[in-house]
């Protein structure tokens, strides 16, 4: 579908500033304004993507964003598989974000681990008017008494939490207490904090540091320290990408002490300071809490990107880097072992995928690490953007585009069909309220937050997979009966 | 690492691999502070006794997997149901994200949802501004012919005045004074998704029957022979839809469906993505007014909007989704005597087709016991069929039903002798139905897809009918309703006996004694 000339980075950047022009035209003159700021496209050498980002997304418009309760319970908090998660509030909230996540984990649902169940307190407009403080703390009774197994609890305030002004953090402590010390955290994310899930994923680290950390300082460890001993910060286990990038870890000579949060234990949230480094996938939700971990427990922090063979290598050296020859030897073993079998892959796949155009819209990490996996199957990414990037993520972004990358903060869904219609790229990948819509337009598509279901997509295991996935997208013979012969 | 180039394993297989077991268990062992195996026996065989049911009967405050959503889902529902309206939902975004994310899991295709990105600020001074520059954008971006309004539970707490908000905002010019923006209330905390449906339609009733929030004169009821259809929010509303249109033309009736979403969400892919499409025009919105009568195929998802049209002088007849003979009889002899049409010879034909099939199959389902769960008419419906074929419902359950739906569902099994053994269970939620699958067993369950939570735990196979559907494709454009409808969900129990049977029979020199190929 990408257009077979080839064309200069000139034009492109023609292109995108006339695009960028249109979709704008359409906006009344205020919203047009405050958009601009948020579209551009790339200029190599420069130091950021020069778009503003992390700012309220205006009124009436479809953006894809979430809220800040997305960001706490819906990513940080709701995998911690051993502990409760309350979704304090009406019943909304809690059931649309029910399992929809794939934070895979291991254990038996419903008794010694709650990942995949949706707990509320269900409020009522009795509990708006009069408060549902007294009834959060029956509630957490009663989960003492049917799940005697559970680790400890999470209160996930919605929006009238905070409205009401429930006092959330006093039934918690008082909790926290009667059952003999068992962490009962509450979490302030209610919907219409910040600006996006970004200040959930803020709030949930924050709370982690001040009810986790502050209060575990004196729990023995269950294990005794290796000078080998990292925790998985930021990954949040999606089709099992967590357990792919440890075995890689751990075949180096590392060991994982902690999962956060994917297939994550209260255990081993409480145990992380003990590691010796904090390795951080996804940047944006976590790097709060390393940044503390360091000033606070003085461990040091790297972040990684375990999205396709080049990125893989590079980080797996610069992990080795923070430790000794044996660790390093480890890495050139394990880069070595997997070397010939992603060469198989990227033969069997790159034939296939070579050249085509990919436009990207995601959260988190992945509107740039994943560009290096495309790039290792011949693909080039022309379009890129974060629902709920800051600076530092789109200054990140600047050392994975090239030249004339079309870039689109927090993008509407107007602007977003606009720039696929008029880039035609060879594949979208997004979340599940874009994929359908390009699907209609003809458009091979993603979703690059759940991997369609599939995955792993990190690790050398994960690779395969993601190769293999991008490959049915763009391949499948359905896009080619999208017109009818007739018309 | 288990991947090569020839054979690239699933999560499915790959994480059963050795390599990934092992990692697993020593991470459970060496880090995750578990609960001993032995101790994890003990408690879930615990869960699965009277003395647990007691324990999570008594619960008064907690809920768990509830079978309901929120207000403001259902208001997204309706709104999607008239021709270009684009639904604006005033409140926090996240809640926006939600929905259209839930719709599209269930459908398979993009629902267009704005919201007025309500934060802080307009927590503390209210949202209207929110609601000038929201539809203004609206307006300008997405081109709507009418904007329906809903709230959340954020904007509901703060006290916003929707009429107020919206007048306001005709009066700064972010839409012009007669574009049609109909307003619901709908606080995510009071009833449910089919609660934010009801308010939506009544809504939308008002405006265009009562002089559009006071700007143009009410209209006057001129009565006509045509007839008005509400679907209620159902998860089958694409097949469904599109099958009582079906029923209405071979009738030859003059009917409108109010609120007909079958086309905005079964769009075609050719190469066009159309944010609007179908619907029912504001014209026939209006005009609906005059009908005859108006039939609701969902009484507990249309109390106030029948009790409005009803006012306002038409006859209105509440159904509960219909499904089996009894349910379509009742539908077709109420659009007959309403309109004064005659039940065609084709569908008698249909009906004793149906008839038919259920001749053939029944002595399969006879005396087998259901579970069902799901909204409170779509239960009726299903439980009601259930009996014609001779099946026991056990156990019936409606998160978001109440008394008056347990009086009447009850009312139902009291009719026929294969009820006798059931129980109503409104306000319940699928942890409390957990415990009665283990308590009291049942050969199969027929509800949503977080039915398979409680297939897994329980061993009861799961007939995916109802709202949400996430894990099947396409069910959505299957109708359940009339004679053709049930026929498919006949088909779905029976495939669903037959594949258990299957099941049971399939191990060569071992259980295949009765491993038939004809059945």
């Amino acid at each position: 579908m990408s257009t077979a000339v080839a064309e200069s980075p000139a034009d492109i950047k023609e292109r995108n500033k006339q695009l960028i022009g249109e979709v704008l035209e359409a906006y009344p003159d205020k919203s047009a304004k405050r958009r601009a700021k948020h579209l551009n496209t790339y200029e190599a050498e420069k130091a950021e993507c020069s778009v503003k980002s992390n700012i309220k997304s205006i009124p009436g418009v479809m953006t894809i964003r979430g809220c800040a309760y997305a960001g706490s319970k819906g990513v940080v908090w709701g995998p911690i598989k051993d502990m409760v998660h309350i979704s304090h509030g009406p019943v909304g909230c809690g059931q649309y974000s029910w399992g929809s996540r794939r934070n895979y984990y291991k254990g038996n649902t419903g008794i010694d681990t709650f990942g995949t169940m949706q707990f509320t307190s269900d409020f009522q407009e009795k509990d708006i008017v009069f408060g549902g403080d007294k009834k959060l703390g029956k509630i957490i009774d009663e989960i003492q008494d049917l799940f005697p197994l559970n680790r400890g609890i999470s209160v996930q305030s919605e929006c009238p939490i905070g409205l009401i002004g429930d006092d959330i953090e006093a039934v918690s402590k008082a909790k926290t207490k009667q059952y003999d010390g068992k962490p009962i955290i509450p979490v302030r994310c209610e919907g219409f904090r910040g600006v996006s899930q970004s200040l959930g994923h803020h709030i949930a680290n924050d709370v982690i540091r001040d009810w986790v950390f502050d209060k575990a300082g004196d729990k023995v460890a269950t294990f005794e320290s290796t000078p080998y001993d990292v925790a998985i910060i930021g990954d949040y286990n999606i089709g099992g990408d967590a357990w792919a990038s440890r075995i890689l870890l751990e075949e180096m000579g590392l060991r994982v002490i902690a999962q956060w949060s994917g297939d994550g234990t209260i255990a081993e949230l409480e145990n992380t300071p003990k590691a010796k480094l904090n390795i951080l996938h996804c940047y944006r939700s976590m790097n709060y809490i390393t940044r503390h971990m360091e000033e606070k427990f003085g461990i040091p922090w790297v972040e990684y990107n375990f999205f396709g063979p080049t990125k893989i290598e590079a980080s797996l050296r610069e992990i080795a880097a923070k430790f000794d020859d044996k660790i390093k030897e480890g890495a050139e073993r394990v880069i070595a072992k997997y070397k010939p079998r992603m060469q198989a892959i990227v033969d069997r796949y790159r034939p296939r995928l070579e050249g085509k155009k990919v436009m990207l819209y995601v959260g988190g990490l992945r509107p740039r690490h994943v560009i290096g996996a495309y790039e290792d199957l011949g693909m080039e990414v022309v379009g890129t953007g974060y629902e709920f990037g800051h600076n530092d993520d789109y200054q990140r972004t600047t050392h994975y585009v090239k030249d004339g990358t079309l870039i689109y903060d927090d993008v509407t869904g107007y602007e977003f069909e606009k720039f696929v219609e008029k880039v035609r790229p060879d594949l979208v990948g997004s979340g599940i309220k874009e994929k359908y819509i390009f699907q209609k337009m003809g458009v091979p598509f993603r979703q690059m937050h759940s991997w369609d279901y599939s995955g792993p997509y990190h690790g050398y295991d994960g690779f395969a997979i993601f190769a293999r996935d991008m490959d049915i997208a763009i391949n499948a013979p359905i896009w080619k009966l999208t017109k009818a012969p007739w018309s | 690492m288990t991947e090569t180039a020839e054979k690239i394993r699933d999560h499915f297989d790959l994480f059963h691999q050795p390599e990934y077991a092992d990692m697993m268990d020593n991470k459970r062992k060496q880090f995750e502070n578990a609960v001993g195996e032995a101790e994890v026996a003990r408690v879930s065989d615990w869960t699965k006794t009277k003395e647990y049911q007691e324990k999570n009967f008594a619960r008064e405050a907690l809920v768990i997997n509830p079978a309901k959503a929120c207000q403001p889902l259902g208001a997204v529902f309706a709104a999607v149901g008239f021709e270009k309206t684009l639904p604006f939902v005033h409140g926090s975004q996240g809640c926006v994200a939600y929905y259209r994310s839930h719709f599209s899991r269930h459908f398979k295709e993009p629902t267009s949802c704005v919201s007025s990105s309500m934060t802080e600020d307009a927590a503390v001074f209210g949202g209207l501004n929110n609601m000038i520059d929201g539809l203004a954008n609206s307006y300008a971006l997405y081109k709507p012919k009418m904007i329906a309004v809903s709230t959340t539970c954020m904007a509901e707490v703060i006290g916003d005045d929707l009429n107020a908000f919206i007048k306001n905002a005709k009066e700064k010019g972010s839409v012009p004074q007669d574009f049609d923006v109909t307003y619901a209330h709908t606080p995510a905390f009071v009833g449910s998704h089919i609660t934010g449906y009801d308010n939506t339609m009544k809504g939308v009733v008002e405006h265009f029957w009562d002089g559009k929030s006071g700007t143009t004169p009410k209209l006057e009821r001129q009565p006509n022979e045509s007839v008005n259809f509400l679907g209620g929010f159902d998860g089958n509303t694409v097949g469904n839809i599109r099958e009582v249109k079906r029923i209405f033309e071979l009738m030859g009736v003059d009917y409108t469906i109010f609120g007909d979403n079958s086309d905005v969400w079964d769009t075609p892919a050719d190469g066009e993505f159309r944010m609007y499409d179908g619907g029912t025009t504001l014209e026939q919105a209006a005009n609906a007014i005059h009908a005859k009568g108006t039939i609701s195929m969902q009484e507990f998802c249309t109390e106030k909007t029948l009790a409005t049209i009803a006012a306002h002088g038409q006859e209105v007849v509440a159904l509960n989704s219909p499904i089996g003979i009894t349910g379509t009889d009742r539908f077709l002899q109420a659009v007959s005597r309403i309109t004064g049409k005659a039940i065609p010879e084709a569908l008698t034909k249909e009906r004793g087709r149906l008839v038919d099939a259920i001749g053939d199959s029944s002595a399969h389902i006879h005396g087998k016991k259901f579970a069902i769960f799901g909204d409170p008419d779509l239960c009726y419906g299903l439980a009601e069929f259930i009996l014609e074929l001779g099946g026991e419902p056990t156990h019936i359950l409606a998160t978001n039903g109440n008394k008056n739906w347990e009086v009447k569902v009850n009312e139902l099994l009291a009719s026929s002798p294969f009820g006798t053994n059931c129980k109503v269970y409104p306000g319940k939620d699928l942890w409390h139905l957990r415990s009665l699958l283990f308590t009291e067993p049942v050969d199969f369950m027929i509800g949503n897809t977080y039915g398979k939570y409680l297939e897994r735990d329980t061993g009861t196979p799961l007939i995916r009918m109802g709202f949400p559907v996430f894990d099947r494709h396409h069910h959505h454009r299957s109708p359940i309703w009339g004679y053709q409808g049930t026929m498919n969900v006949l088909v779905k129990i029976l495939d669903k006996i037959f594949d258990e049977m299957d099941k049971a029979t399939n191990i060569a020199g071992k259980t295949d004694l009765s491993f038939d190929i004809i059945r």
